[in-house]
C-alpha cells in the first residue's frame, strides 16, 4: 500500500481522459472555433427539436392517421376481404422467420440480446398502436409467428439437410399465393387491381420490380461486356437510352401514350404497366452497378477457370458472378432503395400508392390542411422500409465476407 | 424505346386527331355490337364490359376524394354514379359498376382521347378550344358546377384587387386554365406578377400557407375549401376579383352522339328531377304522380329512356342512386358538407340560378 509517491513524478492527474465530460471536451470544445460551431449548431438543433415537439403535441392533429389507417396500408381493398391481407402477412412472416432460423443455424444463440431488445420495442409499438384491440393482437401474433418460425427454422435446418432448398421453393410458391390472395379468383372474391393501394401496392410494385429487374440487369451487364458486337451494341444502347430518360417520362409513356399504340380492345392493367416501367428503368441502372462489380474481378480469375477447363457459362456462374455481385451489393441495394422510393412517382399515373392515397385522404374536407402529419407518417414508413433493406444488406455482406 | 420517346412528343399533339378512330375501333374489334344503328358507340362497349370507367381527380375537396371507409366521395363522383346508374339500369351497389381512374391535370385529356376512360368527371372547364374539332375535340355535357377563378391573398399583403398584385408572387397550378387566365388578365391591365408554379393544388396552397407567395389563384370553390383548412382562416382573404368563367362538367370524346347524349341527359335528368321536386326519398311515390310530364320523365309512359338506348326508367335509377342535383350539391359542397358553398349560380333557373334543363318530352 503506497501512501506517497515521489513528487518528481507527479503531474496533473488524468482525471478527464475518459467519461462523458472528457468526450465532450475532446470532440466538441477542443478550440475556440469548434466551441463556437458547437454552440451555434447545438442551439439550432435544440430549438428545432423543441419546436418540433411543441408542434407535435399541440398544433398537430394526429387523428388523420388512426382514422384512415386502413387506407394507408391497403388502400381501397374491400374491408370484408382484409383477412386475405392478414393471411398474406402471416405467410411472409412465417417464411421470413424460417429463413432467419435457417441462416443463423450456426450461431450459438438465436435470440441474442440485441434481437430481444428489438423484439421488445416492436411488441411495445404493436401494443400501443392506435388501432382497435383485435388488430393489435393480430400484430402481436405476427411477431410471434416470426419468432416461432425462426426457432422452427433453426431446428429444422439442423435436422433436415435439404431444408434450405425447400425454403427457396416455398418462397417461389409464396409469390403465386400472394397474387392469388391479392387478386382473388379460384374460389376467392376477385379484387380489381384498382382497389390495391397504400403500402400494399407500394410493396407489391417494389418487390415485383426488384425481383424482375435483377436478372435483367445482370443480363444487360454481361451483354455490355460481351464479345459479340450485336449483343454488346444492343445492351449499350438500351442502358444509355433508358438512363437518359427520366422515370416519370417512362411511366407517363406507359400510362398515357401506350393506349394510342395498342389496338382499341387491348387494355393493359395499370399496375402491370407501372411495374413494367419501374423494372425496365431500374434494370438499366442495375446493369451498370453489376458491371462495376464485374470490372473489379481480375482477368486472371476467368483465365484460371478456363485453364481448369470450365466453359464460359460455368466460368461466369461459378467464378466471376458470385464475386462480382458480392462486390456490388452496396450499390445494388442502393439501387433497390431508390426503386422503392421511385414507386411514389406512380401516383402521377393515378395509382393509389402510399403517396397518392395520402393526397386523397388530405382532400377529405375533414382533414384538409393536415399535410405535415400525413407526410411525416408516410416518411417514417418509407424510412423503416429502406432502413430494413439497408440493414439486411449489411447482414448479407457480413455473411458473405471471406477473409483473404 | 427511343422510338417511343420521340413518338411521345408527336403523339401528345396528335392525340386529338387519333381519338375518334381509336374509340370507334374498339367496339368494332371486339366483335358484333348490340347497336341497332350500325354505328358502334362507346355505350355498347361499356354495357358489354359491365363497368363504367370514370376519370376523376381524386384529391379535390367536395368534388372527389377518398373517405375514411375507402369509398370515393364528392360531386364529381356522384356524377359518375348517376351515369353508371343510367347505363346499367340499377341503383344497388353502384360502385361495383364503376372503375374510378385518378387523373391529374396533364394526364386527363390523353386518357380520355385514347379511350382509357369513358368519361371525365373531373373539374374540367368547358372552353371553345377543348370542344372544337380543331382543338381537343371533346364533347361537353351540361355544366355540373358553375365556378370562376378567384384570388386568395394574405391579409398582411394588403392586396385588394388585381392591380395590387403588381410585383407579388402568385402560386398557381400548372397545366390548367387558371394559369392562362392569370397571365392574360394581368397582361390586360399591365401588371407583372411572379408566377410560382406547382403540379398540384395541395402543394400550391401549402406554399401559400408557408408564405412563399402572397397570393394563390384557383377556382373560387377550391379557394373556399382551402381557406377553411388554413390554420388561421382569417389571415387569408378571398378578394372580389373574378378572373374567369369556369363552367365545370363531364366530358366525353367527340363523334359519339349516342354516348354523349346519355351523359348529357343524365346530367339534365338530375337538374329536371330537382325542378319536379323528385328526391331520393320520394321517387317511388312520384311514380304514381298523375302529372303526365312526370310520368313521361320517370318512364311510366312514353319512350324516353329507350330513345337513348337505355332502360325506359333510367331517371328513376339515377335519382335512387344519388338523388336530384340539389341533393347532390348540398351533400357534397353545400350545407351538408364542411365547405358550405352557397348555391349562387348553381341554383335552379326558377330560383335565379343557371341550372336549366330542356324539357323531357
Amino acid at each position: 500500500m503506497t501512501t506517497t509517491s515521489p513528487p518528481s513524478f507527479s503531474t496533473r492527474p488524468d482525471v478527464a481522459q475518459i467519461g462523458a465530460i472528457a468526450w465532450v471536451r475532446k470532440h466538441l470544445f477542443s478550440g475556440w472555433f469548434n466551441s463556437l460551431v458547437t454552440v451555434v449548431l447545438g442551439s439550432l438543433l435544440i430549438r428545432s427539436i423543441v419546436g418540433f415537439i411543441g408542434w407535435a403535441t399541440t398544433t398537430a392533429q394526429w387523428k388523420v392517421i388512426p382514422e384512415n389507417l386502413p387506407l394507408y396500408f391497403v388502400g381501397q381493398f374491400p374491408p370484408d376481404q382484409y383477412w386475405r391481407i392478414w393471411a398474406l402477412l402471416w405467410m411472409i412472416s412465417a417464411l421470413s422467420g424460417l429463413t432467419w432460423g435457417n441462416l443463423s443455424q450456426n450461431v450459438p444463440h438465436l435470440f441474442s440480446r440485441t434481437v430481444l431488445i428489438w423484439v421488445g420495442i416492436l411488441a411495445v409499438i404493436f401494443v400501443l398502436a392506435p388501432t382497435p384491440l383485435p388488430y393489435r393482437l393480430l400484430l402481436l401474433a405476427t411477431l410471434g409467428l416470426v419468432l416461432g418460425g425462426a426457432w422452427a427454422g433453426r431446428y429444422l435446418s439442423q435436422s433436415l439437410p435439404s431444408f434450405g432448398l425447400g425454403l427457396a421453393i416455398a418462397w417461389g410458391l409464396s409469390f403465386f399465393i400472394m397474387l392469388w390472395l391479392m387478386a382473388g379468383g379460384f374460389g376467392l372474391k376477385p379484387v380489381s387491381t384498382t382497389a390495391w393501394g397504400g403500402l400494399l401496392l407500394t410493396l407489391f410494385m417494389s418487390v415485383v420490380s426488384i425481383v424482375l429487374c435483377f436478372p435483367l440487369g445482370v443480363a444487360l451487364a454481361l451483354g455490355r461486356q460481351s464479345t459479340l458486337p450485336v449483343v454488346r451494341l444492343l445492351s449499350t444502347v438500351y442502358i444509355e437510352v433508358v438512363r437518359g430518360v427520366p422515370l416519370i417520362a417512362l411511366l407517363f409513356i406507359g400510362a398515357v401514350m401506350l393506349p394510342f399504340f395498342l389496338p382499341g380492345n387491348v387494355r393493359l392493367d395499370l399496375v402491370l404497366r407501372a411495374i413494367f416501367g419501374l423494372t425496365l428503368f431500374s434494370a438499366a441502372y442495375l446493369a451498370e452497378n453489376v458491371r462495376g462489380g464485374l470490372q473489379s474481378i481480375p482477368r486472371g480469375q476467368a483465365e484460371a477457370s478456363s485453364a481448369l477447363g470450365l466453359n464460359t457459362p460455368l466460368t461466369l456462374g461459378l467464378i466471376v458472378l458470385p464475386q462480382a455481385l458480392k462486390v456490388a451489393i452496396p450499390s445494388i441495394v442502393g439501387q433497390f432503395i431508390s426503386l422503392v422510393q421511385d414507386t411514389t412517382l406512380v401516383s402521377i399515373i393515378g395509382l393509389s400508392d402510399l403517396m397518392r392515397i395520402s393526397r386523397a385522404v388530405l382532400a377529405n374536407p375533414l382533414y384538409i390542411g393536415r399535410y405535415a402529419e400525413v407526410y411525416l407518417f408516410i416518411g417514417v414508413i418509407f424510412w423503416v422500409l429502406c432502413y430494413a433493406m439497408s440493414w439486411g444488406s449489411r447482414q448479407l455482406e457480413a455473411r458473405l465476407k471471406t477473409t483473404n | 424505346m427511343l422510338l417511343a420517346v420521340t413518338l411521345s412528343v408527336s403523339a401528345l399533339s396528335a392525340c386529338t386527331t387519333s381519338a375518334p378512330t381509336d374509340t370507334a375501333a374498339s367496339p368494332a374489334a371486339t366483335g358484333e355490337s348490340p347497336a341497332a344503328t350500325g354505328v358502334a358507340s362507346r355505350l355498347d362497349t361499356i354495357i358489354q364490359r359491365g363497368k363504367l370507367i370514370c376519370g376523376v381527380e381524386g384529391t379535390i375537396p367536395g368534388f372527389s376524394f377518398v373517405d375514411s371507409s375507402g369509398k370515393y366521395s364528392g360531386l364529381d363522383v356522384d356524377v359518375c354514379r348517376a351515369i353508371a346508374a343510367a347505363v346499367f339500369d340499377t341503383s344497388a351497389d353502384i360502385d361495383s359498376k364503376i372503375e374510378y381512374r385518378n387523373l391529374d391535370s396533364t394526364a386527363r385529356f390523353p386518357a380520355l382521347a385514347s379511350g382509357e376512360v369513358d368519361v371525365l368527371s373531373r373539374n374540367t372547364t368547358w372552353t371553345s378550344s377543348r370542344d372544337a374539332t380543331g382543338g381537343n375535340g371533346f364533347d361537353f355535357a351540361p355544366t355540373s358546377f358553375y365556378d370562376g377563378q378567384g384570388i386568395l391573398v394574405t391579409k398582411a399583403s394588403g392586396i385588394k384587387d388585381l392591380k395590387g398584385l403588381q410585383g407579388k408572387s402568385v402560386c398557381v397550378e400548372t397545366g390548367t386554365t387558371t394559369e392562362l387566365n392569370l397571365a392574360s388578365r394581368t397582361k390586360e391591365i399591365g401588371v407583372t406578377v411572379n408566377e410560382v408554379k406547382f403540379q398540384d393544388s395541395n402543394a400550391a396552397i401549402a406554399a401559400f400557407q408557408e408564405g412563399r407567395c402572397e397570393a394563390f389563384t384557383s377556382d373560387r370553390s377550391q379557394l373556399a375549401a382551402k381557406r377553411t383548412a388554413l390554420p388561421n382562416p382569417d389571415d387569408a382573404v378571398l378578394i372580389d376579383a373574378v378572373l374567369s368563367k369556369e363552367p365545370l362538367g363531364p366530358v366525353t370524346v367527340n363523334n359519339d352522339s349516342k354516348w354523349s347524349d346519355v351523359v348529357k341527359f343524365t346530367m339534365y335528368a338530375l337538374i329536371q328531377a330537382e325542378e319536379f321536386g323528385i328526391t331520393q326519398a320520394n321517387v317511388a311515390e312520384k311514380l304514381k304522380d298523375p302529372n303526365p310530364d312526370i310520368q313521361n320523365f320517370l318512364g311510366v309512359q312514353g319512350e324516353l329512356g329507350k330513345q337513348f338506348g337505355l332502360a325506359n326508367d333510367y331517371v328513376v335509377k339515377v335519382v335512387e342512386a344519388v338523388g336530384n342535383y340539389g341533393e347532390v350539391y348540398e351533400r357534397n359542397v353545400g350545407k351538408g358538407s364542411d365547405l358550405k358553398i352557397g348555391r349562387g349560380p348553381n341554383n335552379l333557373w326558377t330560383n335565379g340560378g343557371l341550372m336549366y334543363s330542356p324539357p323531357f318530352r
